[in-house]
């Protein structure tokens, strides 16, 4: 079971004087259970990609089978689709309209047509996964809330419909480094504990290192580079040509190479690098 | 050197019907001197954008005083003087760009002003050409990337040839590349065009840039100091729930280990200067 993509292009207004290509013929498969990190810059297809994988764009060509279901089929149920595949978008707190958190999260699942009893177990999980007290705030305005807060209540809406593929476009933006880190944990504590495949689009070359199994980078509508992040990050002057970067410790590692240090330079957080920079100095002393 | 901004016991009380008023900022004294780039850090609700908006007069002071240019910014008659010496630009650059064409959107502010068209005209080409968007002046905003976006908003503050320009979190919704071109104007606007800057920003490599840094928690300056002196503090700003560089933290761990390198290391370059010594 995963995500299989074939041959997929979208071109956006087509047969008009602003027809663009915005996804030229990709071909990507995605395991179930696997934790994705998509990268590139803008306009390189990113949001376009994952439009297609909850059904809010239909391809202009091309197939993707999700879990079995073939989504581009056209007698296809929306509402199929979005059961296994949760989006949540960028700055999702401006899509919060309830007047409590709890009919805030409820929407959904209430919209599934589930039990009443069934809708609460799954708010009530969904609110206390994203790390806010059930009781107190369920009652509470969204609009009460501070901006970090608001967003974790629009990201519990889209757990409370369990999908089986969750895709966060750049969840923290515009977060403080505490709020980040806090979301980024809950993000990874549901890949673990419920295997839900997660594709997590981040600008943060940082975060993705420290986070993912596999990086997609998207350049100009294609895939431009796929591979586990020590594998990518190898690639300083092709991600720098297409407006990326790698963590600013590779950076350091590739220098320290470069000087003709017996380094290893594919270390990706300060962990690896500590440990690899002390292993050198070791070896040293020893000489 | 004279004072751009001068604040003196700020204090602003956010007042709403039926509910208790918070303090955001609490008796918050600041002088920035002409042509000094600030940086502000500290978390979401710490005060940072509230303090901002006093400077050139989106909020006024419940207490205390804030001086542009030795001007009262609560004196309503200095109001639209203070906000063509200080512009401000925020984060979102699709809430802040108003007309379908470049140019004209840049010419937006000036057109306010009363300028006479030949002088706009001028102002709107040096605007655009001191961000470096000029080839894209007959363009719609909508073709443009977020970091070019960023620079038009900028342009559009550029052409009131404002004397401060106030960033809050410019960079929070653009790519790499884009961050990258906003810092780069934002240094150079800085530096060849000795404009007062004040940058309100969750990256830690962006404070770095600046002259000074203020960290804020709950309303209050709580650190303050160059670049080097305040991210020296590693464990302080981790308890504030904010981050250093990279580096910095890997400097703070290798001196743990007992490696002998300065702990206010800020850069790539820098440390491989030390490591390699």
């Amino acid at each position: 079971m995963s995500i299989i993509i074939e041959n997929l292009t979208h071109i956006y207004n087509p047969k008009s004087p602003f027809e663009t290509t915005a996804l030229k013929d990709i071909s990507l498969c995605i395991e179930k259970g696997e934790f994705i990190g998509l990268i590139g810059h803008t306009g390189s297809g990113k949001s376009t990609l994952i439009q297609h994988l909850n059904g809010l764009l239909k391809p202009s060509t091309g197939k993707i089978i999700i879990n079995g279901l073939d989504i581009t089929q056209k007698d296809v149920k929306l509402k199929a689709i979005r059961q296994k595949v949760g989006l949540v978008f960028q700055y999702p707190e401006h899509q919060l309209f309830e007047e409590t958190i709890y009919k805030d999260v409820a929407f959904g699942p209430t919209n599934l047509g589930l039990s009443e009893k069934e809708i609460e177990t799954r708010v009530r999980a969904a609110i206390e996964w994203v790390g806010l007290p059930f009781d107190e705030v369920k009652e509470r305005s969204p609009f009460e809330l501070s901006g970090g807060q608001r967003r974790r209540v629009a990201i519990a809406g889209v757990v409370a419909m369990k999908p089986e593929v969750l895709i966060l476009d750049e969840p923290t933006a515009g977060l403080d480094p505490k709020g980040r880190d806090e979301i980024l944990e809950q993000v990874k504590s549901l890949h673990r504990q419920y295997k839900m495949t997660v594709i997590l689009v981040s600008h943060s070359m940082e975060d993705i290192a420290k986070l993912v199994d596999r990086i997609i980078v998207m350049h100009k509508g294609t895939v431009a580079l796929t591979g586990v992040p020590r594998e990518v990050f190898k690639h300083v002057e092709l991600l720098e040509e297409i407006g990326l970067g790698v963590p600013q410790i590779t950076y350091l590692m590739k220098k320290l190479k470069a000087a003709g240090k017996p380094i290893k330079e594919d270390a990706l957080t300060i962990v690896e690098a500590k440990q690899e920079i002390l292993n050198w100095m070791g070896r040293m002393k020893k000489c | 050197m004279e004072n751009m901004i001068e604040i003196s016991n700020l204090i602003y009380e956010y007042t709403s019907e039926g509910r208790e008023s918070v303090l955001a900022v609490k008796n918050v004294s600041l002088r920035v001197r002409k042509g000094e780039f600030v940086a502000i850090i500290g978390h979401n609700g710490s005060g940072k954008s509230t303090l901002a908006k006093h400077i050139n007069a989106l909020l006024l002071p419940t207490g205390g005083k804030v001086y542009v240019m030795g001007l009262d910014t609560s004196n309503e008659s200095h109001t639209w003087k203070i906000r063509q010496i200080a512009g401000m630009v925020f984060q979102n650059p699709d809430n802040q760009i108003v007309a379908t064409i470049v140019e004209e959107d840049v010419a937006f502010g000036p057109e306010n002003l009363g300028i006479q068209p030949k002088e706009i005209r001028s102002r709107v080409e040096d605007a655009l050409g001191s961000v470096d968007m000029l080839e894209y002046r007959k363009k719609g905003p909508h073709l443009l990337s977020g970091g070019q976006k960023q620079r038009v908003a900028i342009a559009g503050v550029i052409a009131m040839k404002p004397q401060c320009i106030i960033l809050d979190e410019p960079t929070a919704m653009l790519d790499p590349s884009g961050r990258k071109e906003v810092m780069e104007t934002v240094k150079r606007l800085n530096k060849e065009e000795s404009i007062t800057i004040v940058h309100i920003t969750h990256f830690m490599d962006e404070a770095v840039e600046a002259d000074r840094v203020i960290v804020m928690e709950e309303g209050q300056i709580v650190l303050e100091g160059k670049p080097r002196e305040v991210f020296a503090q590693v464990e302080t700003l981790k308890k504030l729930g904010l981050d250093v560089p990279q580096v910095t933290e890997l400097a703070d761990q290798l001196i743990k280990e007992g490696i002998n390198i300065p702990k206010d290391i800020l850069t790539v370059d820098e440390m491989v200067r030390y490591l390699c010594q």
